[in-house]
């Protein structure tokens, strides 16, 4: 079987958000970039699914050379051959397009992603590549089997979850518990050096949606602390003050 | 013309967050002139029901009353949502951002070759172009985003709008959607819901747990208090790792966003991945036996004191004045 795991390359998750550029640029100074963590889960679920049925494992980043490191960890934690679309990822429809192509190319059984990117949020790209590829898709899924032909699947819905079953080729957005991550060992970071790395034009330049100013939320201010033998006085603020209750 | 909104339901009742999909569409359409707000509903459920989405702004509800589309088919959603677009001849559907609504709204962009934005936190800016501000960055940030099709969908964050619920009932009629064998291609064998309770993504307050509380046998006291005021329970990632409480409680970075009007703490310290997953709640309180906790800093209100000593006064406090 052959699976393409779709990976972004995100700023960590403690990282300070900031902008430059009059707001109109992400500020990396200083910021270190991972695998995005919902990515991380399809891939390490990925890698369990290759080395069970066999076949090849490819994983797909849509990004400038700067996420050519985060590629060789995807590779050092197992997959086989990785391409990168060599574009910044400038929309969720634009990133859908380049997958699209470049997985109707490769003839993958399987697409795996993250539900989300935790920069953007949008949760969208694995939808569009089904529907651009005719391929069902599915998100977020939280535990995905493969028996015979059959796909069995959890789906996390608002306050619980549901099951599926559908047949290959599929497409899922990811989520814990599928998988546990996996923590790259020293032959994997050493076989990962000599595997392919293609680097590959985007095929379509087409946007929809584009960011183009940003914005911090307004800063916090100071907690107000309350006696904890006096809490009718909290009662008294949220009801009041707050208004929320 | 007329803005599109697909309305999500559970248990016979339309859901909350779609309500806000339509009060969000009567007033984007009182902006943009693009008229009538009509709702699309799938599946089983009651006329009464449906007619009362149009308290919250809807005009008319199409309902294709196909009883394989109660359970969230996701591919089935979205053609039948394409073709309630073309019927009313719609440039904007608007829906509620959700587990379901997120995967069909995907696949429908694609359909009717429409930009789609999410997260978004207010109405757009027509003023120049067409812009949309959402959030990003897991709360942390928001971004102007412009949008340069003619088609578009908009998938609106909790909260963004206040709830319209002055207008009168919605007419009703009923909508044949053409559906094939493939729509139904993937199998939905069981779900499993928490019946009965307030669902945490949508609740209005959420009380949540942490490694303070010491262990799952102590979360009654988390439920009493969440009884109380009505809210849903949520707890930290340490808490759902370990297997003391389910997953879909798990607040944060890679777990459930919430974003309620009230968020109470209880034994969370407030690492940054929780904290990322409850930054667009209106009020947070935080309740921690640590002074240094850095929750406090994220915090409206604070109280630094053992959960077990302040948690049923606190309910006791609760129940007196409610």
């Amino acid at each position: 079987m052959n699976i393409l795991v779709c990976i972004t390359h995100v700023p960590d998750t403690t990282s300070k958000i900031q902008f430059t550029d009059n707001n109109t640029k992400f500020d990396s100074t200083g910021v270190q970039f991972i695998i995005g963590p919902y990515d991380d889960y399809a891939l390490a679920r990925a890698v369990e699914l290759r080395d069970q049925t066999g076949g090849k494992l490819t994983v797909l980043n849509v990004g400038l050379a700067e996420s050519d490191p985060t590629l060789r960890k995807a590779l050092a934690i197992g997959a086989d051959e990785a391409i990168r679309v060599n574009s910044e990822p400038k929309d969720s429809f634009f990133v859908a397009k380049q997958i699209a192509h470049y997985a109707k190319e490769g003839g993958y059984d399987l697409i795996l992603m993250g539900r989300e990117s935790i920069d953007f949020n949008g949760g969208m790209v694995h939808g569009m590549v089904g529907e651009l590829l005719g391929m069902p898709s599915f998100s977020p899924v939280m535990k995905l089997d493969i028996e015979g032909s059959t796909v069995k699947m959890a789906r996390e819905i608002e306050g619980g979850k549901e099951m599926l079953e559908a047949s290959l080729p599929l497409i899922a957005g990811c989520q814990e518990p599928i998988a546990e991550w996996k923590i790259p060992n020293m032959r994997g970071i050493m076989s990962a050096r000599t595997k392919p790395l293609n680097v590959v034009e985007p095929v379509s330049d087409e946007t929809q949606a584009v960011a183009t100013q940003y914005q911090l939320p307004p800063a916090k201010g100071a907690v107000k602390l309350v006696d904890k033998d006096h809490v009718e006085e909290l009662v008294k603020l949220l009801k009041n003050e707050a208004k929320v209750l | 013309m007329s803005i599109l909104v697909y309305i999500e339901h559970a248990e016979g009742k339309v859901k909350k967050t779609s309500l806000e999909a339509v009060s969000f569409a009567n007033a984007l359409s009182a902006k943009t002139g693009e008229g009538d707000v009509v709702a699309l509903a799938l599946g089983t459920i009651g006329q009464d029901e449906l007619a009362a989405v149009g308290k919250a702004g809807a005009a008319k509800v199409l309902h294709a009353a196909d009883d394989r589309l109660t359970a969230g088919v996701i591919q089935a959603h979205a053609s039948a949502l394409a073709q309630a677009f073309e019927k009313v001849g719609a440039k904007t559907v608007v829906l509620a951002k959700s587990s379901l609504g997120d995967a069909v709204a995907a696949r429908l962009a694609i359909k009717i070759n429409a930009a789609l934005v999410s997260n978004v936190v207010e109405l757009p800016d027509t003023s120049a172009g067409y812009k949309v501000k959402r959030s990003i960055f897991t709360g942390k940030a928001f971004a102007e985003t412009e949008v340069s099709t003619e088609n578009k969908i908009l998938a609106i964050k909790k909260n963004a709008v206040d709830l319209k619920t002055d207008g009168s009932d919605a007419v009703v009629e009923s909508f044949d959607v053409s559906l094939s064998d493939s729509d139904f291609a993937s199998k939905i064998t069981s779900t499993e819901r928490a019946t009965g309770e307030v669902l945490l993504p949508e609740a209005d307050i959420v009380v949540s747990g942490g490694r303070g509380l010491k262990g799952p046998e102590n979360w009654g006291m988390i439920e009493d208090l969440a009884a109380t005021l009505g809210a849903a329970t949520g707890c930290s990632k340490p808490v759902s790792d370990i297997g003391w409480r389910p997953h879909h409680e798990h607040v944060g970075q890679t777990g459930v966003k919430v974003a309620p009007s009230l968020y109470i703490a209880i034994g969370i310290s407030g690492a940054i991945q929780h904290l990322a997953g409850v930054n667009s709640s209106k009020c947070i309180v935080v309740i921690n036996k640590d002074p240094e906790a850095p929750f406090f800093k994220a915090a409206d209100y604070g109280i630094v004191g053992d959960a077990f000593e302040v948690v049923p006064k606190l309910n006791e406090a609760l129940k007196a004045e409610l």
